[in-house]
């Protein structure tokens, strides 16, 4: 961390005077003292990218008052941050009805339209089976966490859709699932039958791991390779399961 | 392309996974397009995600990822070229040689393309044969230009 990133700064929330750390997310701030505001894309583990658009706050710096996200609002000394004013709510609830359009099917989506009194769109729907919002969280958290970059965005505008290469097997994924647990709006599909399991949406099937002492699948043999390759530990340290190491 | 070919181009831009854009761009100079296999070998010659290689591939509309024909065909429709009859001239093209804009005929002979602005707007409705610019463009004269392609 670096030492403007670790100092301490003073901003005010809807008049509450309130400390942080210089450059950190705005969000991350106001969630860790306890506000709510809603997002989908954002996850503390991985940047910020600013994609959902639903982090939406007024920020005032100087003279300057702004709408902006806040997941990618760097927290600085003196700013005055307003949540949930008249601007917030309504450009929120036209972010919810672009989302809706989208991804009629997300079930967490639908939700969060609910609250703010959004149950339908005036936007054109293309797909009334999409779940997908196009975050990228998949593939950021594939990237960053992972370390492996198995899935991306292809095209763009319109086109942009998150797949595998070629939307067709995704050879590098190592099918731990991290993309499965983090996404928002669970589009992507996970399944273990027969000791296969299958990452639906990029394709993958990998055949399970037996630990050699309860003899219980626990994970894809082409992970532990992968892991034993990273770590440098013997390849029998993952013939066991995590439970009987 | 030749597994040698593609270590030489590689090479020359220093093996570096910041050149990829480069990489890609000369891949598709000798090619005409960004061949599948070619991608795969490229994602492990620069030890580069073939993820981030067919993002970028996709997102950029003067890649190509399907083989394209030996002569393209570029029609602009920016605003001026729009305003001043562009489409005319992908209609016209596409009656003639029956393909639909980012198609190529059966014979590989040709592709027709649009793009949404070359910076010659003075110069529209511009065609783009093969490289070379074609102003103040109208339907008599792309006939003119493309009738000698219809001929071989």
């Amino acid at each position: 961390m670096t030492e403007s990133q670790s100092r301490e700064v003073t901003f005010k929330v809807d008049g509450r005077s309130l400390r942080g750390r210089q450059g950190e997310s705005l969000l991350e701030a106001l969630r860790r003292y306890g506000y709510q505001v809603p997002s989908l894309c954002h996850h503390e583990a991985v940047s910020p990218y600013g994609a959902c658009r639903l982090c939406l706050v007024e920020v005032q710096k100087g003279k300057r008052r702004k709408l902006t996200t806040s997941c990618n609002y760097p927290l600085m000394e003196g700013i005055e941050v307003f949540l949930d004013t008249e601007q917030v709510v309504s450009n929120r609830r036209v972010v919810l009805q672009l989302l809706l359009a989208q991804a009629p099917a997300a079930e967490r989506v639908r939700q969060l339209a609910a609250e703010y009194g959004v149950n339908d769109t005036p936007f054109e729907v293309e797909d009334p089976e999409n779940r997908c919002i196009n975050c990228g969280l998949c593939a950021r958290v594939c990237k960053e966490v992972v370390g492996v970059e198995a899935i991306g965005f292809s095209g763009r505008g319109a086109g942009k859709r998150m797949v595998a290469p070629y939307d067709e097997t995704a050879e590098d994924c190592i099918g731990c699932g991290a993309c499965v647990f983090v996404c928002p709006t669970d589009c992507i599909g996970m399944s273990e039958t027969g000791g296969i399991r299958t990452i639906e949406r990029w394709h993958r099937k990998l055949p399970l791991k037996t630990c050699s002492v309860c003899g219980r699948h626990f994970a894809p043999t082409f992970q532990l390779n992968k892991f034993a390759e990273w770590t440098g530990l013997p390849r029998g340290h993952f013939d066991k399961c995590p439970d009987c190491r | 392309m030749e597994s040698k070919r593609l270590q030489e181009i590689v090479a020359d831009h220093g093996k570096d996974p910041a050149q990829l854009l480069a990489i890609l761009q000369d891949i598709q100079q000798e090619e005409n397009y960004l061949p599948k296999e070619t991608l795969k070998e490229l994602a492990r010659e620069l030890g580069v995600p073939l993820a981030r290689i067919y993002s970028l591939a996709t997102f950029f509309s003067s890649f190509s990822l399907e083989p394209r024909g030996k002569h393209i065909c570029t029609v602009c429709l920016g605003t001026a070229c729009h305003v001043r009859g562009a489409p005319r001239l992908v209609d016209q093209v596409e009656r003639d040689f029956a393909i639909k804009a980012g198609e190529t005929t059966a014979d590989r002979q040709l592709t027709l393309e649009t793009v949404n602005c070359v910076g010659a707007c003075a110069l529209g409705p511009l065609v783009i044969l093969d490289g070379e610019y074609h102003g103040n463009m109208n339907t008599a004269k792309l006939g003119r230009v493309l009738g000698s392609l219809k001929k071989e």
